[in-house]
């Protein structure tokens, strides 16, 4: 069980009288790319901001690394710091340089002297390919930029799993590879992730399980070619003729 | 694809200024002129400025020595107004704002209850009720005015500087106080607004990396709601320039009350009221040029 780096069992959200998620249960072992796919309020995003507590789960257990997701402020906190997150907008901090974007998590989060944070900041930057960004503003970047600055940002804080929520679907098209490139870089660097996509080349060049979702169930989880060339449910063949028919 | 030659860009069609913006000024003076003349005609008032500036700076013959007269302190104590209501005005409307978006139902009551009371009540009468049931039963019980005969002469300095004359302290005071909880419920919803103007997204971001909900508060939220806030801020506390006139109300001693003294000794009311209006127009320009300033540098800041 210590492989699994990520476990749900029996979670189940409701947003009102919406049962947004249904009896979910899900394990992410150390070192796995995992695809999750889904017609749109299906509960992907739901459940991703679930493992790191931007939503809270009305039932069922969550354990990340070890620590149970409950109400104790300091499992949350010390789970927000195995998680790193990259949203569909980015949400890079508008006040403040690219640098001081990465910069600031790492001072306050961890207690990292500046110089470091700094010095950590430009390597991840690199690693991004747009150190010479640095001293910018996001709103001096294009979107495929500023999407790099929130990866860069988010591996600053060397978490364990990384979350993308639809990391691409804000980007104008010409945009989207060069995120996805940097993605898949991370990915073959053995790095855990969950991302929510609908990126299907994406998911069959990087991903080693995708899951598909629909009403908040999880309705198959395969490997990206069994899942893709022999769905075993309707509802999977559907969506995939769908997404895939143009 | 034949390759199209870069070009200049045309010249600008509309330049800055054109003969009909000369024809609509000529037209404004006209019109002013006409009326100022006409306005004349019927008054036929002879100004008098000179029985207006004793009461600003008068000869002293005892002392043979210029000392300044009454509209001189009453524009002290409207500066100390002021800069004071400026001050507590945003202290409780910063502390009120954050109520007003607590998690607490506690607080949220409070804050809204608040801002409710004062928003939908006349300035003037919130001014007399406050001062004449609520205050009047307050301000005697703290005597302050014993407490400030005890001070030692640097601390009655300092104190007259900051706050005007020691025996009128507490007529200061409960102006000061009046002023400030009136401002404080505009500058409360500015705040709310202004905290609520920063994404919800913004404050999930910095959680989601780690930080603390007060660092997230502190280095995320408050320097761009600040950034948002300054402009409507400008405009509330000018308002509170203004405003310091009805405690005049109240007999505090301050610009207006003083030209109404004035007013009534010289009968000269225009002058009078120019120049009181000129003194607030200083003042307000002033406040609102420091913070242009500070929309300007924050501005910078961001690109």
């Amino acid at each position: 069980m210590d492989s699994d780096i990520v476990q749900l069992r029996g979670v189940n959200k409701w947003f009102g009288d919406l049962h947004v998620l249904r009896d979910v249960d899900l394990s992410i072992r150390r070192g796995e790319r995992m695809v999750i796919c889904g017609p749109s309020g299906s509960g992907k995003s739901t459940l991703i901001r679930c493992i790191n507590r931007l939503e809270e789960h009305d039932e069922g257990t969550i354990v990340v690394d070890g620590i149970k997701l409950d109400h104790d402020t300091e499992h949350v906190a010390a789970i927000r710091r195995e998680v790193g997150m990259v949203f569909q907008h980015f949400n890079l901090f508008p006040h403040l340089s690219v640098l001081e974007n990465c910069a600031l998590p790492q001072i306050r989060a961890r207690g990292t002297s500046r110089a470091q944070a700094e010095a950590k900041a430009m390597e991840y930057l690199t690693r991004v390919r747009i150190p010479e960004q640095a001293a910018k503003f996001p709103s001096q970047l294009s979107g495929g930029q500023q999407q790099r600055v929130a990866i860069a940002r988010s591996l600053c804080m060397e978490p364990k799993v990384m979350l993308f929520d639809e990391p691409t679907s804000a980007l104008d098209p010409e945009m989207i590879k060069e995120v996805l490139d940097v993605i898949i870089d991370l990915a073959q660097s053995g790095m855990t992730m969950i991302c929510v996509t609908h990126e299907m080349g994406f998911a069959k060049k990087v991903a080693d399980t995708v899951v598909f979702m629909d009403n908040g169930r999880i309705v198959e989880k395969a490997p990206p070619k069994e899942l893709f060339e022999n769905p075993q449910s309707d509802r999977t063949k559907l969506f995939l003729s769908q997404i895939l028919s143009h | 694809m034949p390759q199209t030659a870069a070009r200049k860009r045309p010249a600008a069609r509309r330049s800055r200024w054109t003969w009909v913006d000369t024809a609509l000024l000529l037209v404004f003076a006209l019109a002013l002129g006409v009326l100022l003349w006409r306005a004349g005609g019927v008054f036929s008032y002879k100004w008098n400025w000179s029985s207006v500036w004793p009461f600003v700076y008068r000869f002293d013959d005892a002392t043979k020595s210029w000392v300044p007269n009454i509209l001189f302190e009453g524009l002290a104590t409207t500066l100390r107004l002021a800069f004071w209501g400026i001050l507590v005005a945003s202290v409780i409307g910063t502390v009120m704002g954050f109520a007003r978006v607590s998690k607490k139902l506690m607080f949220r009551l409070i804050g809204t209850a608040y801002v409710m009371l004062i928003r939908n009540i006349p300035p003037v009468v919130f001014v007399f009720v406050f001062v004449f049931f609520i205050a009047s039963q307050i301000m005697p019980a703290l005597g302050l005015g014993d407490r400030i005969k005890n001070l030692s002469p640097i601390a009655q300095w300092w104190l007259s500087f900051l706050f005007g004359a020691p025996k009128l302290f507490d007529n200061f005071l409960l102006g000061l106080i009046c002023l400030s909880v009136f401002s404080g419920a505009y500058v409360t919803e500015i705040v709310r607004a202004g905290l609520q103007s920063v994404a919800k997204s913004q404050v999930e971001a910095g959680e989601s990396l780690g930080m603390k909900p007060r660092d997230v508060m502190r280095f995320v939220v408050l320097p761009q709601a600040f950034r948002n806030v300054l402009p409507p801020m400008a405009g509330q506390l000018i308002q509170l320039i203004k405003d310091s006139s009805l405690v005049s109300l109240v007999s505090i001693q301050e610009l207006t009350f003083m030209a109404q003294d004035v007013q009534v000794t010289t009968q000269r009311v225009f002058e009078v009221f120019l120049f009181v209006g000129a003194m607030y127009f200083v003042i307000c320009f002033t406040l609102s040029q420091i913070f242009s300033a500070l929309e300007r540098r924050y501005a910078r800041a961001l690109k």
